[in-house]
């Protein structure tokens, strides 16, 4: 197992290397360039802006003084379109925001849609599971950019109970509205996979023997049932996160939440290249940990897969 | 002559009485004196001289003073300039300032001007607005912005503490209204030299405004509260305003409804009659220094076909623009039959024949002058319209092509985003596109400049006369009427489609006062504004 | 959305077991298929967008491109959806029919997500064919390139491609079905190495039959349950992702449309007074994707049924 983390990792880096190639490369074959602008800049102008970041410098020049320091410095560069900051601060200030009300629809995602999937198994064909299985249906295929104003007219605009926008630690009034637009859909997901997996185990042969046996239900369904009927649920949360960290452009769209989505796509729009390099890597080198911790949780609750 | 014009706007500044918030005769102040202030996107720069979004100036106009701020109609008024003078030639001003104080308790010098205007025009600077020096005609601007002199070589001068001289290349009749825009505020050279790169940051940032900065979180919103070291802080009456980024404008005015913001200035298309209805003490549109139109490629690289002028003029005669104006965008906004908007002061309007026809005889005339130029149901005329990315400018092409498509003419669009459009204007590679120009100053050569053969001028329009007309206006008693000529060589040769001229429609909390709903500019001071109880 | 790999894993090794009791799986299936209700739904469904998608344009009063001047600037007085003006949906801001450009959208988004999702199955199929196939170090590198590329944050990619190619509809198709094939490719590598061993492969091999025809001829058949149900639930997700991109204003262009243009734009005026831009694209979008994982799961349960 040890070996195998190691290996895996010993992969990542490669990888990143390759993405930040990629990537810059792609960037830079884009039309346009930072200071491209309304007002086409005097040629001097531009010449000295370009020479201040180093973009008049060959490409592949760029590449390694930007991959020298990446690697030795830990160090993104400056943001050219926000000249005030540099990349680091940029992702420094964002990347907690986009955090925080990810893992908080991470959870809600994971913890109400387990509980929801859950309830509907063991209520087969009641009312409990026909209203389970149709919510989560609803929400399913419910864009979080048609969800997003909704809430913001039900909640802001109508009940003036929530903020309509905005980004506060300490309030937690202007995390819920993000964290329902961007979790609500996985949730359904979570809580339909969950039911289904359920299902099948609550009718597997072992099950039926601890039954048999006369333990209390509860006890079969948290010791014996639970545990094999989150496996699917565990393969399909890994990818999940990142698939929040996109989704996250429409929360900041919406609720203006200052987090890094909305900060990748202006940094493309805008060819800001270093800002989009930043945020690349750092999604990219999530992906690789979140694919990680989903195969090491995964041997874990499923001794038969060995690495 | 000179001398005349000279004394009278030495005279004129003078006289002008002190721009402050007056508090109107029967009004009560409200309790609460804070502005919560809509703004599209994150702010940039908090740098005056990086600055190079109007968000941007909005923020930086309560942060930092220029020499001379605009009142509520757009009039040049004293800022942190007490008065000047001009010498006899009009190459030479001369600014007394006012005893001011930066927001540390620093003295405000003409130093701290002479070392802002040099920061400026610093190659090592980089700002993406030293062409605005340029364009002010100071004397050796060009040359520093290209590296060829030291900065010091700027002709800008500090007489004494109090005194601030600025040497002009030729007489730049604009040359006040440009005083209030972001890169000629001064900035506090003590203050950026100690913290470098984060001078900018809350904390460390001192201005000379009116406001101070108190927070700054990028993408979410700004603060400013009132700067009790400013030299009419006693007269200051709001005490905070809030800039609070909404990037989508539905959002924005939901968050408005919801009392959230007091103030909130472009509403989405389509939407103001039925604010103006439902609000009507709050909604409002006024006049704003833009011009939208589309622009034909024709250069070398351009279609064949735009190089006939009955082709263009049959294009420009089928857009409809009361439909435009009247039925997609309902915001104020006026049709547009000429370049420089109607509103921008001491323009008068030329006489243009396709602007009092009707739109079944522009169409007919359209229809003739196209199959005069050779083109019909069997050849046909194919177009491709280039626009960027966004609801309004999308609404406007797709209606166009449908305009054109009753000609006959065969339009495509083809929208890409902003970076892709101003590279492929700036290169020609074009048919036609959607343009739109913001005046930087209050004067029509801000407008017309943009078509002179050395312009920004995409399409590569280029005609002599045109260039002799804009030339001569800059030392004539008389420009207004060289601009109305200029005009009519547009209206003649039209290389674009006059589409609409801009007005900001807006929703205003109605115990706010002072909103400078005449100033074209679209500038604002939150100095001079305050809430009443209601 | 993802599609659980779990099952899909499962799915294949039933598929492969089959193969050694030497019956075929689909003959069972049909009929499981056919009792299973919300499945045969989900299937009518489909059938009746699809109807919609191809033949609502002769029903429509207003071609999707026309401007109805005369509603234009009074869409929420004059708008609405009625039978009397032609506008069965409504107008959208500009007078132009919501019911022409949704028949329009549906069209596009149909296409977009079985395009998208054909390219993914395809690539994905023979790519983790011959990975399976040829084994050895090739096989080593072609899966090492997969986890490579599975690290890398898509969207943002297909964003950047979308950015630098320009807006494409062709552009659309291949990012976004190049971007789903990896899972694919796993699967059947894994199926393609439980296959290869088999005699009747061997035989064929020993024959003097090329590879790339017993990859065609042997493996790939094998597959097709799989791969059948991998569309079927990778059709949603491609118009899901559509719709996305078509949010950020990357997607399909005018005078085209798609659901996601016109849900992104109906959103935007929610609150105007004109429900029915959003209401109408937004319920043929919530149906067709219903249908999808209706007919996907139903499929995947028909061809391995848990009770065996």
């Amino acid at each position: 197992m040890f070996g195998y983390i190691l290996r895996r990792l010993a992969v990542a880096i490669p990888t990143l290397l390759l993405l930040i190639i990629f990537s810059f490369l792609l960037m830079h074959a884009a039309p346009g360039g930072p200071f491209t602008g309304e007002r086409s800049l005097p040629p001097q102008v531009l010449a000295n802006l370009e020479a201040k970041y180093g973009l008049d410098d060959p490409l592949l020049v760029q590449l390694w003084n930007y991959l020298k320091s990446v690697v030795l410095h830990f160090d993104f560069g400056p943001s050219f379109v926000y000249p005030d900051l540099t990349v680091n601060k940029l992702i420094a200030d964002g990347f907690p925001i986009t955090m925080t009300y990810g893992f908080l629809a991470f959870a809600l995602a994971a913890v109400v849609g387990i509980a929801l999937g859950s309830a509907a198994a063991i209520r087969h064909n009641t009312w409990l599971d026909y209203l389970a299985v149709g919510t989560a249906i609803g929400a399913q295929v419910l864009p979080n950019f048609v969800m997003a104003p909704i809430l913001v007219l039900i909640f802001t605009l109508w009940f003036k109970w929530l903020p309509g926008g905005g980004w506060s630690f300490s309030d937690p009034s202007f995390w819920v509205m993000p964290v329902v637009a961007l979790g609500t859909s996985y949730m359904a997901s979570v809580a339909r996979i969950t039911r289904s997996s359920m299902l099948e185990v609550l009718s597997s042969n072992h099950i039926r023997t601890a039954r048999a046996k006369g333990m209390p239900e509860s006890r079969v369904i948290l010791r014996h049932a639970l545990k094999p009927a989150l496996l699917p649920v565990i393969s399909y949360l890994g990818p999940v996160f990142v698939s929040m960290i996109t989704g996250s452009v429409v929360i900041d769209i919406y609720f203006s939440t200052g987090g890094i989505g909305r900060a990748f796509v202006d940094s493309a729009l805008n060819r800001d290249y270093a800002v989009m390099m930043g945020v690349t890597i750092l999604v990219g080198a999530l992906t690789i940990l979140f694919n990680l911790i989903v195969d090491i949780l995964y041997a874990w609750i499923d001794p038969k897969i060995r690495y | 002559m000179t001398k005349f014009l000279a004394t009278t706007a030495l005279a004129l500044a003078l006289a002008m009485p002190v721009h402050a918030a007056q508090v109107a005769e029967g009004d009560t102040l409200a309790d609460n004196q804070e502005l919560n202030f809509w703004i599209l996107d994150a702010i940039k720069s908090m740098d005056p001289h990086k600055n190079t979004d109007k968000s941007g100036s909005y923020v930086l106009s309560q942060v930092f003073e220029g020499l001379m701020n605009e009142d509520a109609k757009g009039a040049m008024v004293p800022g942190a300039a007490e008065s000047y003078e001009v010498s006899e030639d009009g190459l030479t001003y001369t600014f007394k300032l006012r005893d001011a104080k930066w927001s540390n308790g620093d003295p405000v010098t003409a130093n701290d001007f002479v070392y802002g205007w040099q920061r400026a025009v610093n190659p090592a600077t980089a700002s993406e607005y030293a062409w605005f020096m340029e364009l002010m005609n100071i004397v050796n601007a060009t040359a520093v912005v290209k590296g060829e002199m030291a900065p010091d070589q700027l002709g800008v001068k500090a007489l004494d503490d109090k005194t601030f001289e600025v040497k002009l290349s030729a007489p730049t009749p604009y040359f006040i209204k440009t005083l209030s825009h972001t890169t000629t505020f001064p900035v506090n050279q003590k203050v950026v030299e100690e913290f470098g790169d984060n001078w900018t940051q809350p904390g460390n940032l001192v201005g000379n405004g009116a406001y101070k900065l108190d927070s700054h979180d990028l993408g979410v919103n700004l603060v400013v509260s009132k700067n009790d070291q400013y030299w009419d802080a006693a007269n200051t009456i709001i005490t905070k305003v809030d800039f609070i980024t909404v990037n989508d404008q539905n959002v924005a005015l939901t968050r408005y409804l919801a009392g959230e913001l007091d103030w909130y200035n472009r509403l989405p298309a389509g939407q103001y009659p039925r604010l103006k209805q439902e609000y009507p003490d709050q909604a409002s549109t006024s006049p704003q220094a833009c011009s939208y139109a589309y622009i034909f490629n024709l250069s070398d690289k351009g279609p064949e076909a735009l190089k006939d002028i009955r082709v263009r003029e049959a294009l420009a005669l089928a857009v409809d623009r009361d439909i435009i104006v009247d039925k997609i965008l309902q915001g104020g906004q006026t049709p547009a039959y000429y370049w420089t908007h109607w509103a921008i002061e001491g323009f008068e309007a030329p006489e243009i024949a396709m602007a009092s026809m009707t739109q079944p005889e522009r169409l007919e005339k359209a229809k003739a002058l196209l199959a005069e130029a050779g083109y019909g149901p069997d050849n046909p005329l194919k177009l491709t319209i280039q626009y960027n990315t966004s609801d309004d400018h999308k609404k406007l092409a797709v209606a166009v092509q449908q305009f054109w498509k009753g000609l006959g003419v065969d339009a495509t669009l083809n929208n890409v985003e902003w970076k892709v459009h101003t590279d492929r204007l700036q290169n020609q590679d074009f048919e036609v596109a959607r343009y739109a120009w913001c005046g930087d100053y209050n004067e029509a050569s801000t407008f017309l400049d943009w078509f002179r053969t050395d312009g920004y001028n995409s399409g590569k329009w280029s005609n002599a006369e045109f260039d002799k007309l804009l030339a001569d206006a800059k030392t004539s008693d008389n420009p207004a009427e060289l601009y109305k000529q200029a005009e009519q060589i547009l209206a003649a040769e039209l290389p674009y489609v006059p589409v609409y001229h801009y007005a900001n429609a807006q929703i205003v909390n109605s115990d706010l006062r002072g909103v400078p709903y005449e100033n074209v500019m679209d500038n604002w001071y939150a100095k001079d504004m305050y809430r009443v109880a209601q | 959305m993802v599609i659980e790999q779990a099952k899909m894993q499962s799915l294949a090794s039933r598929m492969v077991e089959h193969e050694v009791k030497g019956r075929s799986p689909w003959a069972d299936a049909r009929k499981r298929f056919v009792r299973n209700k919300a499945a045969m739904a989900g299937l009518v469904i489909l059938i009746l967008v699809a109807l919609f998608a191809l033949f609502g344009a002769h029903f429509a009063a207003w071609s999707n491109e026309e401007l109805d001047y005369n509603v234009m600037g009074q869409v929420r007085e004059l708008g609405m959806p009625s039978i009397a003006s032609g506008h069965y949906f409504g107008t959208d801001d500009l007078g132009r029919d919501v019911y022409a450009r949704t028949v329009q959208g549906t069209g596009i988004s149909l296409m977009v997500g079985i395009v998208g999702a054909a390219i993914a199955v395809i690539v994905g199929t023979l790519y983790g064919a011959t990975a399976g196939y040829v084994g050895g170090r090739t096989d080593q590198i072609m899966m090492r390139t997969v986890d490579i590329l599975m690290s890398i944050p898509y969207m943002f990619v297909l964003i950047l491609l979308l950015v630098i190619f320009g807006r494409s509809i062709g552009m659309l198709f291949l990012g976004i079905g190049l971007i789903s094939w990896l899972d694919m490719s796993r699967i059947v590598r894994g199926q393609t190495l439980t296959l290869k061993n088999r005699e009747y492969i061997e035989a064929a091999r020993a024959t003097g039959v090329p590879s790339w025809k017993i990859v065609l001829r042997h493996i790939v058949p094998n597959l097709l349950g799989v791969v059948a149900v991998y569309a079927t639930l990778l059709v949603p997700l491609m118009i899901l992702t559509e719709s996305f991109i078509s949010f950020l204003g990357l997607g399909v262009q005018e005078p085209l449309t798609s659901w996601g243009a016109l849900i992104s734009e109906g959103a935007g005026t929610m609150n105007y007074g004109t429900l029915w831009q959003l209401a109408f694209p937004l319920f043929f979008f919530c149906i067709t994707l219903f249908g999808f994982f209706f007919v996907g799961d139903g499929l995947r349960d028909a061809l391995d049924p848990k009770d065996r």
